[in-house]
């Protein structure tokens, strides 16, 4: 155990109202996707707030970019969830009937220490920090990971 | 070693089926186990699986047989399997790697998959109409199991199911999931389509350190 868990903040920016029937199958696959999440191996919290099922009402980059954020043990259970749970995963291949591309990076990865809960603040600024000066320690992406931080060494009595 | 001598290495018959025996198999191999499905001696089998581990092709573990511990559980089994690391070798020197890399990141910021995926799926199903005027009366569970280890994808039957152990494209669906499992997905849907076979379906359904997709026996199967 390192002391720090993984947190992920994912954006994208929809390609209709979320009522609209083109975003209907992205409204109806999020609810079992989202359970998966939920009960997958090391799972810790994800971002749920609004009237929409998980965090599909928040609108804190505006009004059509929709925002996600969990956080997990390590990265390798989030990278199991993301890329190697089955649902998941075809949720993902599906996601360009839903989600306009990007040119600039739309998931950031960074270090908690274990219990924290980041606000959406936080997960911005990591975000932004990632845009601008590529992958960190302090802002990371599944291509391009960052270990957590070392923890001081304990000072010794002599 | 070189590239070109780790591969020169597999430049042998027995020493050849005996790399394919264990690469296709997901577990560790023993001696007794691929010297029986090569039909040679336990001591040759011993004596190439170990050229194989020197040159790095094959990994070896030590487990005891049915996981049995302590005095008098038994020696521990010296197993094979497939090695992790990619070998290549090609003269003149090309790259294609590369350029599938950039290719890859250009179509994830365009949003080009739909089109990837429809090309897949019709050069797939252009080697399922292939594969299917070279073998007109074979069943069909043969022959996609044909095409796909023609393709490298190493095919296994789980059930009635047929499973992937192999990747062909490993190294870049690690760094561009979905859009490398969904190209995967529309190849292996387009093959089925272009051979003709209903009775299977295609599938995301990743296992660790498997191929993504497995082709399911369809439901309303009348085959």
């Amino acid at each position: 155990m390192t002391g720090y868990h993984l947190a992920e903040l994912n954006i994208g920016t929809a390609r209709a109202p979320t009522d609209a029937p083109e975003m209907a199958g992205f409204m109806a696959g999020i609810i079992p996707v989202n359970a998966l999440a939920d009960t997958a191996p090391g799972f810790v919290w994800r971002l749920a707030d609004g009237d929409g099922p998980g965090a599909t009402a928040l609108r804190p980059c505006g009004p059509d970019i929709m925002v996600n954020m969990s956080v997990w043990q390590d990265l390798e259970s989030l990278r199991d969830f993301v890329y190697r749970n089955g649902p998941h995963l075809d949720f993902m291949r599906r996601r360009r009937a839903w989600f306009h591309p990007m040119a600039v990076p739309y998931l950031v990865l960074w270090w908690v220490p274990a219990g924290h809960i980041p606000g959406m603040d936080e997960a911005l600024s990591r975000l932004d920090l990632l845009r601008r000066d590529g992958p960190g320690p302090q802002a990371f992406t599944f291509r391009d990971p960052y270990p957590p931080p070392v923890q001081a060494p304990v000072a010794r009595h002599r | 070693m070189s590239e070109i001598s780790i591969i020169a290495v597999l430049d042998d018959p027995v020493r050849r089926s005996l790399y394919d025996y264990v690469s296709a198999r997901g577990d560790g191999v023993s001696r007794s186990e691929a010297a029986a499905a090569t039909g040679i001696g336990r001591t040759l089998a011993a004596f190439h699986l170990d050229r194989l581990a020197e040159a790095g092709l094959v990994e070896v573990t030590f487990a005891r047989p049915s996981g049995r511990t302590g005095p008098g559980a038994g020696r521990p089994a010296k197993l094979y399997r497939r090695a992790v690391t990619e070998h290549q070798v090609s003269v003149p020197p090309r790259d294609y790697r590369a350029a599938a890399e950039l290719l890859a990141e250009v179509v994830d910021l365009t949003g080009a998959e739909p089109e990837l995926q429809r090309s897949a799926r019709n050069r797939g199903a252009a080697a399922g109409r292939a594969a299917r005027e070279q073998a007109p009366g074979l069943p069909d569970g043969d022959l996609v199991t044909g095409a796909l280890s023609a393709q490298g994808y190493q095919p296994y039957r789980d059930r009635a199911d047929v499973r992937l152990r192999n990747c062909p494209f490993h190294l870049l669906a690690g760094r561009h999931p979905p859009l490398i499992c969904g190209m995967n997905l529309a190849l292996l849907e387009g093959l089925l389509a272009g051979a003709g076979v209903s009775g299977l379906t295609a599938r995301l359904d990743p296992r660790p350190g498997e191929c993504c997709v497995v082709l399911e026996k369809s439901k309303n199967n009348h085959n």
